[in-house]
């Protein structure tokens, strides 16, 4: 059996953070192999650090803010959203699978969301993804 | 009483939840307080739980770091083993005179070490633990206790009842603490005025044979319940039978013992809390041990409060507790192996036996007759149920000007009433003492802070058992043993709860023998645990954010809980990750700015006015917004509180008040259409009715917008006349109205657009209120026929009286189930309701004159603006959500923004009000201040590789970049890149955009981002060659 993909989640500090935490209050579980580097906002994360991300082992980044309009810096998602069609760009360019990079919001009451999509990466990754597969994707 | 007359300190009588947040409200808004508590320790009730509801957190987590903050405050003087016996003088100046009793240690003397305690010969009952395990005679109440000083049992010491014997303890205390010559001496105190948080008692079941509590081992009340539940419980957290240490298998909660019982005991109340706690210790029994059967024996299962209902609803459909409506009356012993039987009346009428081998017993809360009898002494008047009496419109005034109450002692009710009555006693003294704040408080200069900055990390790395929160899932020895290993470690601890007073103690100490410079502590969250933790750092002489903290409870141990080997390995990744942080953070210093002494109320409702006039009694000003041509809001609809006190009159008295006080200015027909700023500076911009626009500037905001009413959909609401809602109908009822003054039959129907799929909450308020009305029907007309169609009735705390009342005048309750509701059509004239009735299991059709449905209370929808303009949370019911449900009751993560009344939940008038107190005294608090220290987590540019291409001066939201020109050493005109000290928030946009890496957000930097992804992926495989 492959093991758990990797995943790197960057995380704001104001929802995504939060609504992690919650996750443990309400007990939710999620795969152990997500790792959660909280950033102050979505918007900070830059696109080299996604990239070195999974250029240094990750199967998987996944970067989660606020809802577009909720952004306590107030328009740092939005540019988030805007470095994210760069990024997918870049994967692109590179051979990357599109799949390996996911943007996603979350509020700091919604830990159900923020858990379904750790899992929902994580099954997406290991379906079938084995390096063979994505070699021969590459490949085309 | 002449200003110069009054005094600037205050008692607060009771070391509790609710005087410790009284104490700490005071202590940072000016004033001194003398704190006294009976116990050897503060903290009262909540260190003995396990967990709390509705959130599950652990108990000791939460109260720990206001432990701390009261044991360190240099405005605080803790009297512990201290009583008050009598209070005289008037308001602003009280001379209070206390007993400290002994002690027999000195404290000033006691390092904690526990040699006396381990070496003492004489063991007792833990009344701690509820007597289920033993503690020496010489001993602390609990290990967190704050203060952690010894204190010796004078009933159980041999020596202090045999003056030749024993004297063990003396003879080994290392620093020589131990004076078995202590007395007891009394002490007068001067203040200003007095804060009652005398809390309670919980009931004791052995009054009575009934329930076989002190016959048979294995019936025991839910506080030994929970002990038995709690990590640091007499069977460490693991449940088992007291009668034969075997594991349980089948559970019964019997509801309301002590309480809503006028036969067995004189407590008519509803002790408010039950309820919500046996389901906690079922769900936490559950959720350890799925297979045991959990069943609770209930009258009404009442769940009024802030997110109360999911949480009934989880327990009964996720967690498979099994609830019976139905009263046990006794319990009785099954064969010899220590089973219980009970019998009780099903659903169906009959009567059933069912076999459990524990009974938990969920017992009230009452006062302790020493408390009636201080308070009968002082003068103070209690009600029949031996609370405080107080008014529904001064929920902390007790009849005594000058004294305030709070806590359980104003009533039965739950953590967030007692901190939210404990900030709201202090807001009224803080407005009674307002002449003379800040004339006796002290401040004390941090200790010096050496510069770590040229020095290699030397890092110190704290692992929290967190109870078993941690421990019970993570191997936290193997994670110590790891984190020892990892480079520039220095020093590695384990604590059992990292955040007691003890632990931050020792924290300080070791920071200062192996000079650690940077500090990991693998715990909770940084969310709430940061901030203390950042006060030890800096009592240790470090820098306050030479830290880092790994999350290894909420985004470990509690989301990994059924894979300790893998939560484990992740606990090891996570310290790796913050080791790696924590090694690049750098001191930094909080800027320090004044702030406007001017507070923005948005809502004139009775929440807003009560806020807006304390402040302004506090002496600060204040605008209150209100969007409508008058003040009152919801209130203006209502006529009395379940007490019977006028409402009108109050209402017109307290907007006089508003209108005339000269702090207050009233906008009328006005909205915010924008804000801006930060806590101490904000900025609003209001649209007033002519559509003028006005900018206010403001140093805190209280949001109290109110909520709607529900308008049925149901029930032939709107098709039929007769059919109305309680707001219409108490109109009609004032006014007489034809329908009202002929009626002879009414039908009041209970949760309409509560409860259900949609809004899964209860509105809190429509019990009573259906009840009021339905007794004033009764009484002006006994001959009338009143029906009351409920689901749970909640007339919770001492509003039982009236449903009592109720049912003694003939007005018959029908129970109804939430799949088949009462059924109404058009008869004739009248309205024929058709119910299924449970006691004569048969249809019931009423012939109703009336029928009157107990609308919901709706959020606000305007709510959703504001959130949006103030970066604040509402919840999944479109109320605003508080920081923490328990104990930050009135605030937001969003500093300097404060909530209250029904914007916040649904709720009666005096938990509004006493919220608004609440509110205004955290924006009181932060006034008292007059400056602010901004977070130091700005923006810095590296000169070394910013190259002044200003892309980042276009994504900043707050203008906060700039190009700034400069000449250099030869004179020729440069530009740089600058960031605004103040204007910066830290987003870090600007770090995000910059292609050169020249610009970092302290705290959070490229390269320490850089160190945890490293650090996180060490373990991975590299990147396979030749994979995309």
């Amino acid at each position: 059996m492959k093991k758990e993909p990797i995943i790197i989640a960057f995380c704001c500090n104001w929802c995504s953070y939060a609504a992690a935490d919650l996750a443990g209050i309400s007990r939710l579980q999620y795969p152990g192999s997500i790792r959660i580097i909280r950033v102050m906002c979505s918007g900070m994360v830059h696109p080299d650090l996604v990239l070195q991300a999974l250029n240094k082992g990750a199967d998987g980044v996944i970067v989660v803010g606020c809802h577009l309009g909720e952004c306590h810096y107030l328009k740092g998602n939005e540019m988030a959203l805007a470095r994210a069609e760069i990024i997918a760009d870049t994967l692109e360019d590179l051979g990357i699978a599109a799949e390996r990079f996911q943007l996603v919001w979350v509020s700091s009451s919604e830990p159900e969301r923020l858990v379904a999509a750790f899992r929902a990466m994580s099954e997406r990754l290991r379906a079938g993804r084995t390096p063979e597969i994505e070699a021969k994707e590459a490949g085309q | 009483m002449s200003e110069q007359a009054m005094i600037g300190s205050v008692l607060v009588v009771g070391g509790g939840i609710s005087g410790m947040q009284a104490a700490l409200d005071l202590a940072d808004s000016g004033y001194f307080v003398h704190l006294v508590e009976k116990t050897g320790a503060i903290g009262g009730a909540m260190p003995q739980y396990n967990k709390v509801f509705p959130t599950n957190d652990c108990a000791m987590c939460i109260i720990s770091p206001k432990l701390v903050e009261c044991g360190r405050h240099p405005n605080i003087d803790i009297m512990t083993l201290t009583t008050v016996i009598d209070i005289n003088g008037g308001a602003g100046d009280f001379t209070v005179r206390v007993l400290e009793h002994p002690r027999y240690v000195d404290s000033a003397k006691c390092i904690a070490c526990g040699q006396c305690s381990s070496r003492c010969p004489k063991s007792v009952d833990d009344s701690f633990n509820i007597f289920m395990a033993k503690r020496k005679a010489i001993y602390i109440k609990y290990p967190q206790a704050v203060p952690l000083k010894y204190q010796i049992d004078p009933q159980a010491c041999i020596r202090l009842n045999e003056p030749e014997k024993c004297g063990i303890c003396a003879e080994i205390c290392p620093p020589g603490a131990i004076d078995f010559s202590d007395r007891g001496q009394e002490r007068y105190l001067r203040v200003g005025a007095v804060v009652m948080a005398l809390g309670f008692q919980p009931f004791d079941p052995g009054k009575t044979r009934a329930w076989g509590y002190g016959l048979y081992p294995n019936v025991v009340t839910s506080l030994q319940f929970e002990r038995f539940l709690s990590p640091g419980g007499p069977t460490g957290g693991v449940l088992v039978r007291p009668s034969d240490r075997q594991p349980v298998q089948r559970i019964a909660f019997l509801q309301c013992i002590g309480s809503r019982d006028k036969n067995r005991c004189n407590n008519e109340y509803c002790s408010t809390v039950c309820c919500m706690y046996a389901i906690k210790e079922a769900m936490t029994v559950k959720e350890a041990c799925p297979e045991v059967e959990v069943t609770i024996f209930y009258l009404d299962m009442r769940t009024p409060g802030k997110e109360f209902e999911r949480y009934f609803e989880q327990a009964r459909t996720e967690r498979n507790i099994r609830f019976v409506r139905s009263r046990i009356h006794g319990v009785e012993p099954k064969g010899q192996k220590g089973d219980l039987r009970l019998h009780y009346i099903n659903a169906h009428g009959r009567q059933v036996e069912e076999t459990v081998d524990l009974v938990v017993l969920s017992v009230g809360l009452e006062t302790p007759d020493a408390m009636v009898r201080l308070a009968e002494k002082i003068g103070i008047h209690m009600t029949p149920d031996r609370f405080a009496s107080i008014s529904a419109f001064m929920p902390v005034h007790t009849s005594l000007q000058g004294i305030f109450t709070c806590g359980a002692f104003n009533g039965p009710r739950d953590i967030p009433q007692s901190v939210i009555g404990g900030s709201a006693a202090a807001a009224s003294v803080a407005a009674l003492l307002n002449p003379v704040r800040h004339s006796l408080t002290r401040s004390l200069p941090p200790p010096p802070e050496q510069d770590v900055s040229r020095q290699e990390p030397r890092i110190g790395v704290f692992v929290c058992h967190c109870g078993t929160n941690i421990a019970g899932v993570v191997d936290v020895e193997e994670v110590a043993a790891y984190a020892a290993t990892l480079p520039q470690v220095a020093h590695v601890a384990r604590n059992l709860f990292t955040c007691s007073q003890d632990t931050q103690d020792l924290m300080v100490q070791q920071i200062r023998e192996k000079r650690l410079n940077r500090i990991v502590v693998a715990a909770c969250t940084p969310k709430t645990h940061e901030p203390l933790f950042r006060k030890t750092l800096k009592s240790a002489g470090i820098n306050e954010y030479l830290i880092e903290m790994a999350n290894i409870r909420n985004q470990n141990a509690w989301v990994h809980s059924q894979e300790p080997e893998l939560a484990t390995a992740k606990a090891k990744d996570l310290v790796r990750m913050a080791v790696a942080k924590v090694s690049g953070q750098t001191a930094r210093k909080p800027l320090r700015i004044s702030i406007a002494p001017s507070v923005l109320v948005i809502g004139g409702g009775v929440a807003g006015m009560t806020s807006a006039l304390n402040l302004a009694e506090q002496g600060y000003q204040v605008y209150l917004i209100e969007k409508t041509q008058q003040l009152g809001g919801n209130a203006l609809h209502l006529y009395q509180t379940w007490s019977g006190e006028h409402v009108p009159r109050f209402l017109r008295e307290l907007r006089e008040a508003v209108q005339q006080h000269p702090l207050i200015e009233v906008c009328y027909t006005s909205t915010i259409v924008a804000a801006g700023g930060h806590v101490g500076n904000f900025t609003s911009l209001i649209r007033t009715g002519t559509n003028r626009k006005r900018t206010i500037d403001h140093g805190a905001v209280i949001i109290a917008t109110g909520a709607k009413r529900y308008i049925p959909e149901e029930f032939e609401y709107g098709k039929i006349p007769k059919v109305v809602a309680s707001i219409e109908f108490d109109k009609l009822h004032m006014h007489n109205e034809t329908r009202v003054a002929n009626g002879k039959s009414f039908v009041f129907i209970q949760c309409v657009g509560s409860r259900n799929r949609q809004r899964p909450y209860c509105s809190k308020s429509c019990c009573t209120h259906s009840i009021q009305s339905a007794i004033k029907l009764k009484k002006e007309a006994p001959d009338r026929r009143i029906y009351i169609l409920y689901r749970e009735i909640r007339t919770y705390g001492q509003r039982e009286r009236i449903y009592n009342q109720a049912r003694e005048m003939g007005i018959v309750f029908i129970n109804y189930e939430q799949h088949g509701p009462p059924r109404i059509r058009k008869a004739d004239n009248n309205v024929l309701v058709e119910v299924w009735d449970h006691v004569l299991h048969r249809p019931l059709e009423i012939r109703a004159d009336m029928v009157i449905l107990a609308a919901a209370i709706l959020a606000n929808p305007e709510a959703v603006a504001l959130a949006t303009m103030f970066k604040l949370p509402l919840n999944r019911d479109g109320f605003f959500e508080e920081a923490h449900a328990k104990l930050r009751p009135v605030e937001f993560h969003v500093d300097g923004v404060f909530v209250a009344g029904l914007a916040h939940y649904p709720k009666p008038l005096e938990e509004s009000i006493s919220q608004a107190l609440a509110a205004a005294a955290k924006a009181g608090r932060l006034l008292s201040r007059k400056e602010i220290a901004l977070e130091p987590n700005i923006a810095l540019v590296d000169p070394d590789r910013c190259d002044d291409c200003a892309l980042c001066l276009g994504v900043c939201p707050y203008q906060a970049i700039k190009l700034a020109e400069y000449r250099d050493g030869e004179g020729v005109l440069r530009k740089t890149v600058t960031v605004d000290r103040i204007l910066c928030k830290g987003c870090g946009i600007c770090q995000g955009t910059c292609p050169k890496r020249g610009i970092d957000v302290a705290g959070f930097t490229t390269a320490q981002l850089e160190a945890q992804l490293d650090a996180a992926l060490e373990a991975a495989a590299p990147a396979e060659e030749g994979r995309p």
